[in-house]
């Protein structure tokens, strides 16, 4: 295994870098659009004030510790010397960002790291939607973003381990998404349902967003944010070359649309019905899942990668929910998880390389999503287990009937609609 | 059988991990990384089962 470099950038690539990287908050202002919009309206403010304060939480845990566990290529690392091979595992860098210098790579990743890490963040509230409290979220993302993200973004983004295997993962499908979907899984697992979700023979009951008119502006949000860190992890994690943006962009596009066209075909044909919040889901789905491979994959690939991400989340909703009775509102675990893993998987079957690198690339995706699902999931599980027996994450019973908004804020989000509660009559 | 499944997920990542460090380049690699892929598609299934909602608690 050879030591991953650092790429150098051009004044001209750096400053377009800067660019891409300030679109990112229009992702995660998305994400917390879409989670707001498919949450009940009784906890509509309390939704969009979490992803506010898990940003921030984020941001600041960061700052303090996570950038230094990440690392970046060439600087100081931990690594064990076993069989021959230094595996480079954790990054070794100073905390509170000291050193930092400002101008260079290094600045404009730790910049990156810093915008991606409250996307990951914002991901598991959409799981935890309608019951996880204000301050278990936050102390959930200190979790997130001072060990969990940081360890695998080390890995993959800081000259680690699975960079070294050739492990490809421009936009941080696996960093990302499938970090952020996995805490979502380990969330929604140990809230467990929202109350009158499933009935006693264990039939799930629909209970729809609030409003889909912000889940589809959300879509459009992200979309944007997209296209800056598909572009921006490429240009730093890559290395590729700026003219190579315009694939990246086309790239994004395709596998949004393939996906969602493929989930409104899909409902269409199986409901009779475009589902509004499922195309989304979709859009979203495949926005993630053509993340890994944006810059590697040709447009004809990446239409494939949307088609089945599309497909996945329409089955992968309905199986977590009819046949696993995994209550996740916002979908995250199919979205981003689900998808994400596909996109890693397609990564090493789609990419245009070399064909004597081809089995290598296959093997490194392959030994990337062992470790998001052999390591990272029951990191974050059993992280989030102790933080929920040392204080309940889960609101209580009365919360929930009153809504978050009133509970935990004092004021609802739409102060002039009326409260209907039938869904807490006894039957 | 949470733990079980837990312990299985850890323990195909383990393999993973030998099988790269341990075995030269090749398909023996390749199929032990896929093998231990199936561990933890078992381990996974498991940590699914284990939180179902039991019938008693729903009601």
């Amino acid at each position: 295994m050879t030591p991953v470099r650092a790429a150098a950038l051009s004044e001209a690539s750096a400053a377009l870098c800067l660019v891409f990287v300030l679109l990112i908050p229009s992702a995660t202002a998305g994400l917390a659009l879409i989670n707001a919009g498919l949450g009940r309206f009784r906890n509509a403010a309390h939704s969009m004030l979490s992803a506010l304060c898990v940003i921030a939480v984020a941001a600041l845990v960061y700052f303090v510790a996570g950038a230094a566990w990440q690392g970046s290529a060439g600087q100081a690392a931990f690594a064990w010397h076993v069989a021959g091979h230094d595996w480079n595992w954790i990054g070794a860098g100073r905390f509170f960002l000291r050193g930092l210098e400002l101008g260079g790579w290094s600045s404009l990743a730790a910049l990156f790291g810093l915008m991606s890490v409250g996307l990951a963040a914002i991901i598991p509230l959409g799981s935890g939607a309608d019951r996880w409290r204000l301050g278990a979220s936050c102390a959930s993302t200190v979790l997130l973003a001072g060990w969990t993200y940081p360890l695998f973004a080390h890995g993959v983004w800081g000259g680690g381990w699975l960079a070294q295997l050739g492990f490809v993962d421009s936009g941080g499908a696996g960093v990302i998404q499938v970090v952020g979907g996995l805490t979502a899984l380990s969330v929604t697992w140990i809230l467990g349902p929202r109350r009158g979700k499933f009935s006693p023979e264990g039939m799930p009951s629909a209970l729809p967003g609030h409003n889909a008119v912000l889940v589809l502006l959300g879509c459009f949000l992200a979309w944007l944010g997209w296209l800056g860190l598909n572009a921006a992890g490429a240009i730093l994690f890559t290395g590729v070359a700026a003219s190579r943006v315009v694939l990246i962009a086309v790239n994004t596009t395709l596998a949004a649309g393939s996906a969602a066209l493929c989930v409104a075909a899909i409902t269409r044909a199986r409901f009779g019905k475009t589902d509004a919040s499922l195309c989304a889901n979709g859009w979203v789905a495949g926005l993630v899942a053509v993340s890994a491979g944006c810059a590697v994959v040709r447009p004809a690939a990446a239409v494939i990668i949307g088609l089945i991400a599309g497909a996945l989340v329409v089955y992968s909703v309905e199986w977590l929910e009819l046949h696993l009775g995994v209550d996740d509102p916002g979908g995250s675990v199919s979205v981003h998880a689900v998808a994400g893993l596909w996109g890693l998987l397609a990564t090493g079957l789609l990419a245009a390389v070399a064909p004597g690198d081809a089995p290598g690339l296959w093997l490194a995706q392959l030994v990337g999503i062992a470790t998001l699902l052999g390591f990272i999931l029951p990191l974050t599980y059993g992280l989030n287990w102790l933080l929920n027996r040392l204080s309940p994450q889960r609101v209580a019973v009365e919360g929930e009937r009153q809504g978050l908004d009133l509970y935990e804020l004092g004021a609802g989000a739409y102060p002039d609609f009326m409260t209907h509660n039938e869904d807490f009559w006894q039957r | 059988m949470k733990l079980t499944g837990f312990l299985l997920l850890l323990g195909g990542w383990i393999i993973v991990l030998a099988a790269i460090a341990l075995l030269p380049s090749g398909a023996s690699e390749v199929s032990f990384v896929l093998m231990a892929l199936g561990v933890e598609a078992l381990g996974l299934t498991l940590v699914f089962r284990a939180h179902l909602i039991p019938a008693r608690e729903r009601k």
